[in-house]
This record gives C-alpha cells, structure tokens and sequence, in this order.
C-alpha cells in the first residue's frame, strides 16, 4: 500500500490547505493483549487541516485520537505535533521518553470533545467553560467568563449559564462541551462521535455549531463521524480506516462519490443503511 | 429482682456528663477520620509505588488489629516517647486513626465511582493533577462517600465505650464508677443504655439529612 498522498484539497469557495506535516504519526503501533488494533501507522495532517476519519467498529480511529490526546500511549512510533514529540522531548541531543511537563507542554494545543460530553456534573455550565482557562491558561476570572459568555452565546445557550449539566438536554450538553473545548483557544480539536449518543434533531443542531466552527476558524480538526453530509461540508480530506490501516484518502466529493477501494464502498453503504 | 429508682434517675446527670465526653472523643475522632481518611485514600492511590505501598501496609495493619489493642497502645506507649496527651485526645486520636482506615475504603470506593470520562475531560483540558482533584474528583467522589460516611459516625460512637481502658471518663466508665460507689450496676448501666440508644438515634436522623443534603451528585 502507498502511503496516502499529502495534498488536500479545499472545499468549494475555500483556501485550500495543505499537509505541512503539523501532525505527523510516524510508524505507530499500538496493541491491546493479542489484538493488534494498529501496526506501523504513518499519516499527516497540515496545519489548519480537517480530516474526517470514517471506518468501520474496531478499525482504531477512536485510539488514534485518544493517543493525540495522550488518552492513550502508543507502544512504539512518534507522534509529533508542530515541532515537539508528544511523547518524547529531546535532551542532551537525545530523543527520550517526555516527562510529564514537557507532555503538559504539548497537550496544552490539542483539546478534545467526547461522544459523552463528559461536562464536569458538579460545575455550572459557566464554570464548566471557565475552570480550565482560569486554572490552566491563568486567565483572570473576568476575562474567562466573558470569552465563555460569547462562546456560549456562539453555541446557542447563552441563557444556560448558572444550569448544571444535568438540566440540559444532551444535544445542549455537548454544545457546552464545544464552548468547554474552544475555550482553550486549542491549536487542534479532536472530535470522536460527538453527536453518536444525539437524536437526529439534537445531533443536527450539534453539527450546526461545529460547522460554523469548522468554517470560521483554523483549528485544525481530526473528526470521527457517521455524519456524512458534515464531513463533505467541513473536511478537507477523509481518510478510510480499516483493521488499523488507512486504505483510502482522498478529499471527501472523491470520496463518497467515488471511493477506488471496494472495501470503501461497502463501508459506505453500510453507513448510508443506518443513517 | 429489685430495682432502686432513685438510683436510676440519680444517675442521669453524671452520666449525662459521660456522654458529653463521649461526644467531644467522637466528633474530634470523626474530624481526624475525614481528613486522615482521605490522606490515607489519596496517598493508596499514589503512581510511586513507595509511597503506596507502605501506606497500604499501615492502614492494613490498623484495620486488622483490635482498637482496644490501639487504645493501650498509645494510652501508655506515647507517654514513653514524651508525648502526653490529655485521655480525651489519646480518645480521639485512637479513634481517629483506627476509623480513618475504613473511611479511607469510602472514600476509595466514591473516587472509583467516578466516570472514567471525567478524568479523561480533565486531560483534555490539561488540568494540572492536583487542580483535577480538587475541582473534578472530590466533589463528585465525597457527595458519593456521604452515606457511608455518616454510618461511620455512629459507629465510632458506639465503640467510645472502649475508652474505658484508658480512663475516659465517658458512659460506660461513669455507669462502672456509680455502679462501684452504689453497689448497683444494673441501674446506671441501665441508664448508659438508654442515653447511648437515643444518641444514636439522633444521629442517624441528623446523618440522614446530611445525607439528603449533600449527598447528590448531579447526574451527568
Ligand atoms: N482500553 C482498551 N482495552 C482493550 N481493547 C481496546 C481498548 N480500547 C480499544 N480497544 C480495542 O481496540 C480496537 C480499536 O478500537 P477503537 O475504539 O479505536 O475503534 P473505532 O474505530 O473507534 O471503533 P468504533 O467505530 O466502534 O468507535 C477495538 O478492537 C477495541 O476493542
Ligand atoms: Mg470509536
């Protein structure tokens, strides 16, 4: 297999990007006891760039993310962001493991949304957007309630200020968790499935937001999703997963429309069976 | 059988006064548990293992050896070390620490009932670890703990009675000092019964508005 090719193409009336090499997996292996979930993995992704991951239950694009997220420790391979290593940092000339600092480091650009949301239940909507700008960035209080005010008026739920969680429909949840996340003015956005636990109609408005995120801002996105029409609106280019290998990229019209690998093609018919 | 009235009503006022001290051992005996338990949970917890695992070889050992064994030990081994304590606070520390062994296991359990993801979204956001406990994990584990935790006082309080190898003059210590000036056990006993019966009772109706209180999470 040929490594998929760095161009990307842009979506219509749209600078194109292209793969500068931002975010490099360089020959990552990673497996669970017996299951090789993925092995001697290479790809890029260019700054700005926004790559839609689809493949089928088990293919391992959730692992790929969460190692970007330091959720999850790759066995062997590099995983390198700008110019630092996520998981090594150089000293003395040499490449070693990253201590914690230097990991602290480089997460600190990547932020990632959950198909769970995961908001912290014990914390209003508010805080849930300001405790990490406050505790992490060392913004002051006032300033990290007024970003949050207006992105939380972005996402539709500027009166949601002083709920907690709980009283929020899911849909509105994960919108407070995209706000949570943008709040940490992140160089990369992870998004696995974000709208998987959604009704079609909450799912929508989630994808609605993202969509004017995608759109009006650089952050480079890497997205998991069964939401086709959003990854042709949003991404530059989808990458096909299978048992742990990409077997197809190409920018998304090319894609859907006409996928080279037969693999693909059942794949996405699949996924237009459900949906 | 022959039962003196006048001493068992006699009775009350001194042994009210045992149970005021017994009072006092338990809740500085319960405040040193919280705190202690939670050291003792997070220390367990600990990624060096040499940390953890003398810690959890502390609070094994304490939990598997008797308190009365830990009431004489520190009621006439401290003193050796020239460390002098009043009996209400070799009292309340025994307790404590003996206590802070099984709260440490609440507190572990309520930590481990919390969801994976809000770790996992605590990293995301690149909270320090310590900011993530703090504002993530505790308050979300304690309020899970609460139920527990309020069993625990009552508990300590009943086993206060204990503190009768050290001197305290609390209940039951009381109810054996009437007993030996009287010549009567069973009225004061009698009377030690009734007051560490009530006492509970109210404890466990306060424990369970506390409970109610407190002790929701927020469901995510
Ligand atoms: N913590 C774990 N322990 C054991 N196996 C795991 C773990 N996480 C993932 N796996 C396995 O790794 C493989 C890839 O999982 P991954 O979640 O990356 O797939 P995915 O492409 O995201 O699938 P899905 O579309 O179902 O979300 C699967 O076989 C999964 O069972
Ligand atoms: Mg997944």
């Amino acid at each position: 297999m040929t490594e998929p090719s760095a161009a990307a193409a842009g979506s219509p009336g749209e600078k194109a990007t292209s793969d500068d090499g931002f975010i490099v997996f360089d020959q990552i292996s990673k497996r669970f006891g017996k299951n090789v979930v993925l092995d001697d993995l290479s790809f890029s992704v260019g700054s700005g760039e926004r790559v839609t991951l689809i493949g089928p239950s088990g293919s391992g694009k959730t692992t790929i993310l969460r190692m970007l997220m330091t959720l999850t420790k790759p066995d062997s391979g590099r995983i390198r962001v700008g110019e630092d290593y996520l998981y090594h940092e150089q000293r003395n000339g040499e490449l070693v493991s990253a201590g914690e600092q230097h990991i602290r480091k480089v997460r600190g650009r990547i932020t990632m949304v959950f198909q769970q949301y995961n908001l912290f239940p014990n914390m209003r909507v508010l805080r849930n957007v300001t405790e990490a700008p406050v505790h992490v960035l060392g913004r002051s209080q006032d300033e990290a309630e007024e970003r949050a005010k207006e992105l939380l008026d972005m996402v539709g739920l500027g009166d949601k200020l002083r709920a907690y969680p709980s009283q929020l429909s899911g849909g509105q949840q994960q919108r407070v968790a995209i706000a949570r996340a943008l709040a940490m003015d992140p160089d990369i956005l992870l998004l696995d499935e974000v709208t998987s636990a959604l009704d079609p109609e909450l799912a929508a408005e989630v994808l609605d937001v993202l969509r004017d995120v995608a759109l009006s801002s650089d952050i480079t996105m890497l997205c998991v999703t069964h939401a086709m029409k959003f990854a042709r609106d949003v991404s530059h280019r989808v990458l096909m997963f299978d048992q742990g290998r990409i077997i197809e990229a190409a920018p998304p019209a090319e894609m859907f429309d006409d996928p080279k690998q037969e693999r693909t093609r059942t794949f996405l018919e699949s996924v237009l069976d459900e949906t | 059988m022959n039962w003196d009235w006048q001493i068992f009503w006699d009775s009350f006022p001194r042994l009210l006064d045992g149970l005021v001290i017994a009072l006092q051992a338990t809740v500085i005996g319960y405040l040193i548990a919280l705190v202690l338990g939670l050291v003792f949970a997070l220390l367990r917890r600990s990624r060096l293992v040499w940390i953890s695992a003398p810690v959890g070889l502390v609070v094994e050992f304490i939990r598997s050896t008797p308190l009365l064994v830990q009431l004489f030990f520190l009621f006439y081994v401290l003193p050796q070390f020239d460390v002098h304590l009043s009996t209400l606070m070799t009292g309340a520390i025994g307790l404590g620490v003996h206590y802070a062994t099984y709260i440490s296991e609440v507190y572990r359990a309520g930590i481990d009932g919390v969801p994976q993801g809000q770790w996992e979204a605590a990293k995301a956001l690149n909270l320090p670890a310590r900011r993530t406990w703090t504002s993530v994990i505790l308050p979300q584990a304690i309020p899970r703990s609460a139920p527990a935790l309020g069993n625990y006082v009552i508990a300590m309080f009943k086993d206060t009675p204990q503190l009768i190898v050290i001197t305290l003059p609390e209940m039951l210590t009381t109810a054996q000092g009437i007993g030996s000036e009287t010549f009567r056990y069973p009225e004061p006993i009698t009377v030690a019964g009734i007051l560490y019966l009530a006492t509970a009772l109210v404890m466990s109706w306060i424990a369970r508005i506390f409970e109610r209180r407190f002790g929701t999470v927020r469901a995510a």
